[in-house]
């Protein structure tokens, strides 16, 4: 590996942190739309971490992985968001 | 050597932007002033990581020629960005307008410009609630 993967690795492992975190945020979340909240920016930490992934262990397919988990990770927040406003 | 320098330094700015992201969610009082914070700092985060990467696949390609596969690195994490980018602040629009709908109000505004516009709208299209 080269000395930039090294520095992927260690990115990838302090997002993981990150993710613990925010997840506090998503148990103790008083109203529905703080665990939204919270759920969407794990959902963008995580693709994070996939992108970085994919350039560390030179796999694309872990890159295409992520495009589309950012892209059901939106149609999810849509849905959600949609639920919370008692549409439909 | 040079490439982990550049590398290391948008990283740096993703990591600074993410932490202040998540820091956010725990200082700030309401839904709306955690969406503002969360999601401007994620995205904001997220996008240099992708910018890194744009980094490190484009220097690898030039540096060693006829291994394509780099290319084929910097165009996905492009479209990922691109798709980032796009998502994820509709997202953040779409949450702010169910909470805004599901009856939660910020504590301190006078102001609330969204409901106005919601009852003219409602008044043109002749009383009928959307």
């Amino acid at each position: 590996m080269s000395a930039s993967q090294y520095l992927f690795v260690g990115m990838a492992l302090i997002m993981a942190l990150l993710v613990i975190l925010v997840s506090g945020r998503l148990i103790v979340g008083p109203t529905t739309a703080d665990r939204l909240i919270a759920l969407d920016v794990i959902n963008t930490l995580v693709s994070g971490i996939m992108l970085l992934l994919g350039a560390v262990y030179d796999s694309v397919v872990m890159v295409d992985v992520a495009i589309v988990y950012m892209a059901l990770s939106f149609v999810s927040t849509l849905y959600f968001a949609r639920h919370l406003e008692g549409g439909f | 050597m040079l490439l982990a320098f550049f590398v290391g330094l948008l990283l740096l700015v993703s990591v600074v932007f993410n932490c202040l992201g998540a820091v956010s969610l725990y200082r700030f009082p309401d839904v709306y002033t955690r969406l503002h914070g969360a999601t401007k700092c994620t995205t904001f985060g997220t996008l240099f990581i992708a910018f890194a990467l744009l980094l490190y696949s484009i220097i690898r390609f030039m540096a060693v020629e006829g291994e394509s596969r780099f290319l084929v690195l910097f165009i996905h994490v492009l479209i990922a960005a691109v798709v980032l980018l796009i998502s994820n602040p509709a997202g953040a629009h779409a949450l702010a307008r169910a909470a805004h709908r599901s009856g939660i109000l910020p504590e301190p505004a006078i102001v609330d410009s969204l409901e106005d516009m919601e009852k003219e709208m409602t008044r043109q299209r002749g009383g009928v609630a959307l």
